[in-house]
């Protein structure tokens, strides 16, 4: 098997005229005047996706995209551009560019880049090749007739199926030449169910960095139909939500969503370093309830957040961030941590070559507790179970946090009755998170679906949690 | 160094290679096929605390080719333009439309129906503007900011952008049509902090036509002005109450009556309002147009996503439902008409007469929203509950800001049946773009009573 950077040298450098020589020669040339730091980063892109919508697939898109962007980093000040065109002169061109960030001219300096050997947590395979086509539209259609003939109330069904294959290279004035090849594979779910004309959506979704053979199986049919049908029976039942401040449970898996909002955002390094976040300066400090811990782990085998280099080469690794409930660590990139002084922790991430890198979550979640889920439900006198929720947003300098939930039951003295419509949850990260009084054992991560924007720019990511309590959430209900 | 963009230069480049791809998907089998292709070059300077933080030059282009085997079809997008990447790109879209289901649904515009000229709207405005004074704006915005009180103590930066580009479509039933435009903008995004407060806020510009831009110094002192008003925030009683949407955040939820009425909603069963063509959906004093021609605007353009000519027209009627959202595709699927809206929507400008501050004294007693959170939003339901910010009212006063609250209700009846009022004040940043609204009732959770 090829290692990641010879795969990058046949299919990304050599076509562009580039050996690693030039390469050298070119991350020399951006190591100029007061430039402390800068990189070049290749990136070839595939990705194949297959719709459904009537039972039929009649949607189908290919997209490749090949490029590379030039950055150069003097300080807290960062020069970028970019070209999909890979070639000597463009690079040069891009650099540039991004050198004008500082007024130095000098002498560039000799870079020697050190291949990097990097870890192997998922098959540096492209999944699009592995099935002909025929094969993944039978599957969808199998889907399809499986959602359908789970109940009769369902009425609508589409399912998707997303697969992605990504080669990317870091030559950075720091010596770091890495690379990684990177699939990605997706299905998901929606169905709509109809009944005494009400009509309800459920939907699920699964995947992860590894092949079709493992995606494409008849259990994951059976989970993600469970959950989607499941999920639209459930809300045609549903009644409205209550509003006001209410003890929540939320559920393991997926509902990690919370910390993604409530902590993850305001421990990344970039926040951190300007001051702007809520947790700025708070170090040592109690941001959460004893026995909360909070984990960024970018290593873990195949998951959908995981990386084997990050987007500037460094190794991604098992960040702790709170520990019983003390602030511990952020997530940094390269220039970040430059500033602040501290290491970097494999967290630096890109949408693409055409995207500056930031830091950014890989998989993010809570570790386990020893209270059992049905222990904290017994414990509300009335309140609220959210098992499934949709997006979150944060405002990372007040703290103030959402996340909406797609499937929540009431709890009355002590027992789940009633379904309960969507309704989102609002509270303030560092309160929310010393509100939490039982920490559950289940602890599960999500099924591979997790995608965090910011700044306008997507990245792949994982969440997780056990089931908890929450002693005071405000829920944004009707009733 | 954007104004240096040419669009006439980019249009033909992109037509040649429109054309190249029509003739070569014929000869790999195509029986028909589509091509849209665009290229934007692009400035942005950010600034943070008085100095450069980022430079970036952009430079995008990509193409997206869906090719038609009878009545099935693949697409591919690429935004590589050479030979050898358009020619991978047709093949792999050749392979998808060999396998994919026939979908009667996906047709191309007839010669008869396109656009047979485009008028210029007036949409390309170059600014002749170096990296250094993009710098120097960005700067003076933040600074103004900054200046306006010592409880601004951080920022998130300033930033201007400019960026000029040119979108070329073409079918093999002959369509060839190109426009330019520009986008100019100018952000501030500051941090107050007072005592345990602390609190974040922005104001942008943004213009086809750098002249129309707000002064640099007026939108850090607007993001200055709003960051402070968030201070000391907190969570108000829950309970039922009047709430009035800003402009910004009004025409967001107009947004979502627009996206029930769209056609990929409908055909999917997907939206609560599913089967009310010519019902009641809002007041009888309500009039909503689209007017996609406007000179200059932000939403403008001459033909729809399927090459078709955009016009005036009526979506709401007295407050009835008078027209879908639809394009050839979605029509068709709906065994209807298209309404020229591959795209969606352009230039909607719904106002009254209100101002903004008759319409805080009409309130009395409720909340302001000015910003919202999240995505709880359910258009198969019609079910709405979104994180908010805002003021708290009282004797049509503001008397503190809130945050940490949430509004909820349901979309049917909200426009139907509460709706009492619309401002004067449209935010014509937006091409979808509403006058702040006034509801009577909505449900506020914040702190229990």
């Amino acid at each position: 098997m090829h290692s990641p950077i010879a795969t990058l040298n046949e299919s990304v450098l050599a076509p562009g005229g580039l050996d690693l020589d030039r390469l050298q020669g070119l991350v020399g040339r951006l190591s100029v005047g007061s430039v402390d730091y800068g990189d070049l980063f290749f990136e070839r892109a595939e990705a194949e996706s297959w719709s459904l919508e009537d039972g039929e697939v009649k949607d189908a898109s290919f997209h490749q995209d090949t490029g590379v962007g030039v950055r150069a980093v003097a300080g807290d000040r960062q020069g970028f551009a970019y070209s999909s065109e890979v070639s000597e002169s463009r690079i040069r061109d891009a650099i540039d560019a991004a050198v004008r960030i500082q007024k130095d001219s000098g002498e560039t300096t000799t870079v020697a880049l050190q291949p990097k050997v990097s870890p192997c947590l998922y098959q540096p395979m492209n999944p699009i090749l592995e099935q002909a086509s025929q094969q993944k539209i039978e599957y969808l259609k199998t889907l399809d007739a499986a959602a359908r003939a789970a109940d009769p109330r369902i009425s609508e069904v589409q399912a998707s199926l997303t697969i992605s294959y990504r080669e990317i290279l870091v030559a950075a004035t720091d010596g770091t030449l890495a690379a990684d090849v990177r699939p990605l594979v997706r299905l998901s779910l929606t169905v709509l169910a109809q009944a005494n004309g009400r009509r309800e959506r459920g939907s699920s979704g699964l995947g992860g960095r590894y092949d079709l053979a493992t995606l494409l199986t008849p259990a994951h049919i059976a989970q993600l139909v469970d959950q989607a049908v499941a999920q639209a029976l459930v809300n045609l039942e549903a009644i409205d939500a209550p509003a006001g401040e209410f003890p929540v449970v939320l559920g393991s898996g997926w509902p990690g969503v919370l910390l993604h909002e409530a902590v993850g955002h305001g421990l990344e390094g970039d926040f951190n370093r300007k001051g702007s976040s809520f947790y700025s300066g708070k170090i040592g400090t109690r941001v959460a309830a004893p026995g909360v811990t909070v984990v960024d782990d970018g290593t873990l085998v195949d998951r959908r957040g995981s990386l084997n280099v990050d987007d500037e080469g460094v190794q991604s690794q098992r960040n702790v961030l709170i520990e019983d409930g003390l602030l511990v660590g952020y997530m940094q990139d390269k220039m970040n941590a430059r500033l602040m002084g501290v290491p970097p922790t494999g967290n630096g991430r890109r949408e693409s070559y055409a995207h500056l890198p930031m830091p950014r979550m890989t998989n993010t979640f809570m570790e386990a507790g020893t209270a059992h889920r049905d222990d904290m439900i017994r414990s509300v006198k009335k309140g609220v179970l959210a098992v499934n929720f949709g997006g979150g947003q944060v405002d990372i300098t007040s703290g103030q946090f959402v996340f909406a939930a797609s499937e929540a039951y009431l709890i009355e003295d002590g027992q789940v009755t009633a379904p309960i419509k969507g309704a989102t949850l609002i509270g303030h990260g560092p309160k929310v998170m010393q509100a939490i009084s039982m920490i559950g054992a289940d602890v599960a991560l999500d099924t591979g679906i997790g995608v965090c924007g910011k700044n306008g720019q997507s990245v792949p990511v994982g969440v997780g949690q056990p089931s908890l309590k929450i002693d005071r959430l405000t829920v944004g209900g009707t009733a | 160094m954007v104004a240096e963009f040419n669009p006439q230069l980019e249009k033909s480049r992109l037509s040649e290679r429109i054309e190249w791809i029509l003739s070569t998907a014929k000869q790999h089998g195509a029986d028909a096929c589509e091509v849209a292709a665009s290229s934007h070059l692009g400035l942005d300077v950010q600034a943070r605390m008085g100095h450069v933080e980022k430079l970036e030059l952009n430079r995008d282009q990509s193409v997206s080719v869906t090719v038609f085997s009878g009545q099935s079809r693949g697409s591919a997008t690429t935004t590589d333009f050479s030979d050898a990447a358009l020619l991978r790109s047709i093949d792999a879209a050749m392979a998808m439309a060999r396998v994919t289901a026939p979908d009667p649904a996906a047709v191309l515009a007839t010669p008869a129906q396109m656009i047979q000229s485009v008028p210029d709207l007036s949409l390309d405005h170059p600014w002749s503007l170096t990296p250094d004074q993009a710098l120097e704006l960005a700067i003076s915005a933040e600074a103004a900011g900054l200046a306006v009180d010592p409880r601004l103590t951080n920022s998130e930066g300033a930033s201007v952008s400019s960026t000029r580009g040119v979108a070329v479509h073409g079918t093999s039933e002959g369509l060839l049509v190109s426009q330019a435009s520009s986008v100019h903008g100018m952000s501030c995004v500051l941090i107050a902090e007072d005592g345990e407060s602390r609190e974040r806020n922005y104001a942008y510009t943004h213009d086809r036509h750098p002249t129309n831009l707000m002064r640099a110094e007026d939108i850090g002192v607007e993001a200055a002005r709003k960051t402070l008003e968030r201070l000391h925030a907190r969570k108000c009683q829950t309970g039922e109450v009047p709430v009035l949407f800003a402009a910004d955040v009004a025409s967001g939820l107009l947004g979502h009556l627009f996206s029930a009425i769209g056609g990929n909603a409908l055909y999917r069963k997907a939206s609560y309002l599913l089967d009310r063509l010519g019902t009641q959906v809002m007041p009888e004093w309500v009039s909503i147009f689209e007017d996609p021609r406007l000179l200059g605007a932000i939403g403008s353009s001459a033909y729809d996503g399927d090459g078709l000519p955009t016009h005036r027209q009526a979506f709401i009627e007295q407050g009835q439902l008078v027209r879908y959202v639809l394009s050839l595709y979605s029509a068709k699927r709906l065994g209807m008409e298209t309404t020229h809206n591959a795209g969606g929507v352009r230039n909607i400008r719904f106002g009254g007469d209100a101002s903004w501050d008759a319409l805080v004294r009409q309130m009395d007693r409720g909340l302001i929203v000015t910003d919202l959170m999240g995505q709880g939003v359910n258009l198969v339901t019609g079910d709405y509950s979104r994180g908010a910010s805002g003021f708290w009212v009282e004797g049509g006063e503001i008397q503190y800001p809130v945050q940490e609250v949430t509004v909820a209700g349901h979309l049917d009846q909200l426009f139907k049946h509460h709706l009492v009022a619309v401002g004067a004040d449209i935010d014509t940043r937006k091409s979808l773009a509403s006058g702040s609204m006034l509801f009577d009732r909505m449900m506020v959770a914040g702190e229990s009573a």
